[in-house]
C-alpha cells in the first residue's frame, strides 16, 4: 500500500488504473470501467471528500499535468487512491460492476472462509461503514453469513468504505441463485441446476420447462436452509459441555422459530 | 529437564488478554513467529546438540509452535503410554529418539533414520494430546495461551479472542490442526500454511473444552447484554467502559468472561436486508446470545420452547424432518385423545 508511485503518465504506459490494480496489496480491487468516471453524474458529492479533487481525478484518469509541483504530488497520489477507492465503492454496485466482482468472487480473489464447516467457501469484501477512514475492509461469507478480518495484513489495511457497507448483500439479492448451499462442497455457476439435479431424473423429465420451474423454486424458497448447516459441537471425551450445549440448544431453537416464521410466512404468500 | 519451569503466577485473565489483543491487531503474532522461524533455520537435520533434547528442538521447529514441551517424566511412565504401542512403528526407537536416549548397538536392523523420525513425531504428538489434558500440560497451555502463541479468531465480532488449538479426530492421520474460538463456538483453519502439516490428534478434540472448563475465567459466558442502551454516543459508551460492574455469570460451572456478544447485521443502503427476502439472513441465531442467562432455561434439553403451543404444526408435511415433538402432557394427551377417535371411527371404515 505504501509504494511510493514516483509519477503517473509519463513514466508508465499502462494507466493509472492499471498500474494501481497490479500493486501489491490492491487485488481486492476491480477495474472502474473509464465511462463510469468520466460520467460527473456519478461522481456527485465527491469533490467535497477529496482534496485537490480536480487534479486527483486527472491523474486517475491519466490527463494530470506534467509541470505538477513535487509537494503536491505526494498528497495528491493518496487523494487519488482515495478518490478511486470511493468511485470503486460506487461502481461495483452497479450492474456492470457487480458482474466484474462477480469474476472475481468465482475466482476466489478474496480469499476463503476460515470457518472450517464453510468448506472454503469464497468470501467477499465488505465495509463495515460507507465512511471513509473508519474501519478497515472485512470480508463476508455467503455460507456462515459472517465477517472476518483478511488474514494477510496488506488487505488489513486497506478502507472497508472502498467497497462499502452494501455490496456483498445486493450482490446476492441480484443473484439470488449463487446464494451458497449451507452445506456441501464449493460449486459455482451462475446456474446451480445442471449440477443439482441428477441425471437420471433429467433424462425422465424432458421437457426444459420443468426443470427451469424447479431451479426457481430451489433458489425461491430458502426458508428453511439453516437447518441444514453444519455446526461444531465441543464435547469433552464425547460428552457435551454443559453451558455450550445448553446455549447451542437455544440458539437452535431461535433458528427454528424464524424459520416456522418465515414458513407461515411463505404459505401466506408474503413472501 | 528442559522444560520451562519458571511459570508465574496466573495473571488475570482479563488483564493479559487485553494486551494479546493488541499484539493480534496489528498483525505482529505472525510476523514474531516468521522471526522465530528464521532463527530455527540453523537446524536441518534431527541430530540435536548436546544442550538441546529433542523434545525442546522439535518443538522449536516452524510450525510445531502449537506444541508444548511434554515433561519426559510424562513420557517415561508406561501407563501413559497405554495403547500407543501399537499405532506407533519402530516403538522403541522412536521412544529413544524422543528421549534422547543412547541406541542400541544394533541399529542394523532400521532401514532408515527418516522413518523412526517420522515414529518418534507421530509418538510426541499422541504424547502430547495425552499431556495437554493434565494439569501440568494445561499450565502449559494455558501460558502459551496468555502469550498469544495461537492466535486470535478470524471472526470480527469476537474482538481478537484468543483460540487454542484443536483436533477434529483423536486418531492421528485424517485431518489437520484446527483452532477453537471460545467466543463463538466454532473452529477455524489456521491463518498459515505452514500448520497444514501438523495432526490435528496431536491436541485432540477434548482438550479445548477441557481448557475452558479448567480456566473458567478465559472461557465467555453464554449470555451477553449490550453494554448501555445508548451507546450510540460516544460519551456515554465511554463512561459506561469505566464504571462497568464486574462480571458474573450465575453459572458458576460457567464461562466467567464477559462475551463478545455483536452478531453482524446486513445492510443495503443502510437498511437492514429483510429475513423475507430470498437473500435476507438466516444464520443470525449461529452467533446468537440470549441477554440474560435465565432465557436459557426457555428451551427444553430437546430444543423446544418450554410452554409454547404454536410448535404444534406436526400436521404440515414441512415439518416431519423435525427430530422429535413437543410433549407437553395437556396437550399431548389431547392430540393422542383424539387421534385414537379418529382410529376408531376410520379403521372400520376403510376394512
Amino acid at each position: 500500500m505504501e509504494e511510493v508511485s514516483t509519477g503517473s503518465g509519463s513514466d508508465y504506459s499502462n494507466s493509472w488504473i492499471s498500474w494501481f490494480l497490479s500493486s501489491k496489496g490492491n487485488e481486492y480491487f476491480c477495474e472502474v470501467e473509464e465511462d463510469y468516471i468520466l460520467d460527473r453524474f456519478n461522481l456527485t458529492g465527491l469533490n467535497t471528500e477529496v482534496q485537490h479533487y480536480a487534479q486527483a481525478l486527472d491523474m486517475i484518469t491519466d490527463n494530470l499535468d506534467e509541470e505538477i509541483q513535487d509537494d503536491l504530488r505526494g498528497n495528491l497520489d493518496l487523494q487519488a487512491r482515495l478518490l478511486y477507492g470511493l468511485i470503486h465503492a460506487r461502481w461495483i454496485v452497479t450492474a456492470r460492476g457487480l458482474a466484474k466482482m462477480l469474476e472475481k468472487y468465482k475466482r476466489a480473489d478474496f480469499g476463503r472462509c476460515p470457518r472450517v464447516l464453510c468448506q472454503s467457501q469464497p468470501l467477499l469484501p465488505v465495509g463495515l461503514t460507507d465512511v471513509p477512514y473508519e474501519k478497515s475492509v472485512k470480508l463476508y461469507c455467503g455460507r456462515c453469513e459472517d465477517i472476518y478480518s483478511p488474514k494477510s495484513s496488506r488487505h488489513g489495511s486497506i478502507d472497508g468504505a472502498y467497497f462499502g457497507t452494501s455490496f456483498p448483500h445486493l450482490l446476492f439479492l441480484v443473484y439470488p441463485n449463487l446464494i451458497p448451499p449451507k452445506s456441501g462442497p464449493v460449486e459455482f455457476g451462475l446456474n446451480p441446476r445442471a449440477s443439482d439435479l441428477e441425471g437420471s431424473r433429467r433424462r425422465r423429465v424432458r421437457e426444459e420447462q420443468e426443470a427451469q420451474a424447479e431451479s426457481v423454486g430451489e433458489a425461491g424458497s430458502t426458508a428453511a436452509v439453516a437447518l441444514k448447516a453444519d455446526r461444531y459441537r465441543p464435547r469433552i471425551f464425547g460428552f457435551q459441555v454443559n453451558e455450550v450445549a445448553k446455549l447451542q440448544r437455544w440458539q437452535e431453537a431461535v433458528r427454528d422459530k424464524q424459520i416456522s416464521r418465515l414458513e407461515e410466512l411463505e404459505a401466506n404468500g408474503a413472501m | 529437564m528442559s522444560r520451562r519451569t519458571d511459570y508465574n503466577t496466573l495473571p488475570t485473565g482479563e488483564h493479559s488478554l487485553q494486551d494479546e489483543e493488541a499484539i493480534s491487531a496489528t498483525g505482529e503474532g505472525d510476523e514474531e513467529m516468521e522471526d522465530a522461524e528464521q532463527e530455527e533455520d540453523g537446524y536441518s537435520s534431527s541430530t540435536p546438540t548436546s544442550t538441546l533434547t529433542w523434545i525442546t528442538w522439535f518443538c522449536s521447529l516452524p510450525g510445531h509452535e502449537y506444541f508444548c514441551e511434554v515433561a519426559e517424566d510424562f513420557i517415561e511412565d508406561d501407563f501413559n503410554l497405554t495403547g500407543l504401542n501399537v499405532m506407533v512403528p519402530f516403538w522403541k526407537e522412536a521412544m529413544e529418539m524422543v528421549l534422547d536416549m543412547e541406541p542400541d548397538e544394533d541399529t542394523s536392523k532400521i532401514p532408515d533414520v527418516s522413518i523412526v523420525e517420522a515414529s518418534a513425531e507421530l509418538l510426541y504428538g499422541l504424547c502430547h494430546q495425552r499431556y495437554i489434558l493434565t494439569r501440568a500440560g494445561l499450565q502449559a497451555m494455558v501460558d502459551k495461551y496468555e502469550a498469544g502463541i495461537f492466535g486470535s479468531c478470524p471472526r470480527v465480532y469476537c474482538n481478537g479472542c484468543n483460540v487454542v488449538p484443536c483436533g477434529r479426530s483423536d486418531l492421528p492421520g485424517l485431518d489437520t490442526v484446527k483452532l477453537f474460538c471460545p467466543n463463538c463456538n466454532d473452529i477455524y483453519t489456521p491463518p498459515s500454511s505452514r500448520f497444514q502439516g501438523v495432526d490435528g490428534a496431536f491436541f485432540g478434540t477434548t482438550f479445548p473444552h477441557l481448557f475452558f472448563q479448567s480456566y473458567r475465567e478465559l472461557a465467555p459466558a453464554p449470555f451477553y447484554k449490550p453494554s448501555s442502551p445508548s451507546s450510540t454516543s460516544p460519551r456515554s459508551s465511554a463512561s459506561s467502559s469505566s464504571n462497568q460492574p464486574p462480571f458474573v455469570n450465575p453459572n458458576p460451572y460457567g464461562g466467567q468472561k464477559r462475551a463478545a456478544g455483536k452478531v453482524y447485521v446486513p445492510k443495503i443502503y443502510g437498511f437492514r436486508v429483510s429475513e423475507r427476502a430470498k437473500s435476507g439472513p438466516r444464520m443470525q441465531w449461529m452467533r446468537l446470545r440470549p441477554e440474560n442467562p435465565e432465557e436459557l432455561d426457555l428451551v427444553d434439553w430437546r430444543g423446544h420452547w418450554i410452554g409454547e403451543d404454536d410448535h404444534y404444526d406436526g400436521e404440515e408435511p414441512a415439518d416431519e424432518d423435525r427430530p422429535m415433538e413437543d410433549f407437553d402432557p395437556v396437550g399431548d394427551i389431547a392430540r393422542i385423545a383424539s387421534s385414537y377417535n379418529l382410529s376408531a371411527y376410520v379403521r372400520p371404515g376403510c376394512a
